[in-house]
């Protein structure tokens, strides 16, 4: 266990923004879970097998009479299909994790993608270890949102409306620093501007597909003039 | 609870089934030992740029700009978040002021 302990201490600051986050919207996804019949213990387990914030929040309606396991399945894979494309950025990293890459895989939330793509490795802390303690420590927080949420979501004594936009506070803050380095600003433009357009297409509720497609097509269209601009985006 | 405990069960992990069945298919195409081609690690180096760019996009999908006040709150929102993260650098403080700013524009003012 040498090095897990540096690795979680070193690890704990990068992921606060992702505990604010996850807390609330864990949060949030209890109490909609527990209005629906289910004890803390459900959510929780909810949070520990699955680990989906978006895909989490639909499931909640699959609790029904009615629903089959086809519509399930189907719409499970329609709310989470973005992250198909996610690993191929991490391949080289997890394939070299040995048994860990599945927990690593298991865990590739957006929030957990972009830190672990995103966060240079803090001196002295084995990469493999560091990125293992991001993981685990995003999906425990998961885990106490969706249980606090379900057990005592009605009384949280403060108006917490509107603090799930920690989330895109993490994200903004996560695209100012990749615009630092010069050649990571096409791609940024070419994502905001693909989901922008696919969004006035598609609408809010199936512009995300639409929008990966897009984004790969230009990637590969300007893949010339791209790769002269450099690589190690995502090292 | 609105169906079986049996049935809960089943659904959880069918949805969890479903949900690492995405996140698990570069794995599987290109397991650990098989070489990577270099359009593949090409598209893996410039993809994350561009996914945060959507990420963004994404969070802020459901704003209505229509209706008053017309995405304000998250424009200055954002705005200062990105502007202060410009200034300080500074993770924490950037998503701290942002959000605690967020919640007192649409609690309090708009």
């Amino acid at each position: 266990m040498s090095g897990y302990k540096e690795a979680f201490k070193k690890a704990f600051p990068y992921t606060i923004p992702v505990l604010t986050g996850y807390l609330f919207i864990g949060i949030a996804f209890g109490i909609m879970y527990a209005e629906k019949g289910y004890s803390f213990l459900w959510a929780m387990l909810m949070s520990l097998l699955v680990y989906a914030g978006s895909g989490q929040y639909l499931a909640v309606n699959f609790f029904a009479p009615g629903v089959s396991f086809f519509q399930v399945i189907f719409m499970t894979l329609m709310v989470n299909v973005r992250h198909i494309f996610y690993g191929i950025s991490l391949l080289e990293k997890f394939n070299s994790m040995g048994k860990k890459r599945w927990y690593m895989i298991f865990g590739l939330t957006d929030e957990t993608y972009s830190l672990l793509c995103t966060t240079k490795v803090p001196e002295g802390v084995a990469e493999d270890k560091f990125l293992f303690a991001i993981s685990l420590m995003d999906q425990s927080y998961w885990v106490l949102g969706s249980a606090i949420g379900a057990l005592a979501g009605t009384l949280i004594p403060f108006h917490s409306e509107g603090i799930d936009f920690a989330m895109t506070a993490l994200f903004v803050v996560i695209f100012v620093e990749q615009w630092m380095d010069r050649k990571n600003r096409i791609p940024e433009v070419i994502g905001v501007a693909a989901a922008f357009i696919c969004l006035q297409i598609f609408g809010a509720d199936s512009f995300v597909l639409p929008t990966m497609l897009f984004i790969i097509m230009i990637l590969l269209v300007a893949r010339t003039r791209l790769e002269r601009k450099g690589d190690a985006i995502c090292q | 609870m609105p169906v079986s405990a049996a049935r809960s069960l089943a659904i959880i992990l069918v949805v969890a089934a479903a949900t690492f069945a995405t996140r698990v298919v570069p794995f599987l195409v290109f397991p650990k030992g098989k070489e990577i081609p270099p359009l593949i690690q090409y598209l893996g180096k410039v993809l994350t740029p561009a996914v945060i760019g959507m990420l963004v996009v994404y969070c802020l999908k459901s704003t209505p700009v229509l209706d008053a006040p017309h995405g304000l709150p998250e424009t200055i929102a954002v705005a200062v978040t990105a502007g202060l993260h410009v200034w300080k650098r500074n993770n924490l403080l950037s998503i701290g002021v942002g959000t605690v700013l967020y919640m007192v524009l649409i609690q309090g003012v708009f």
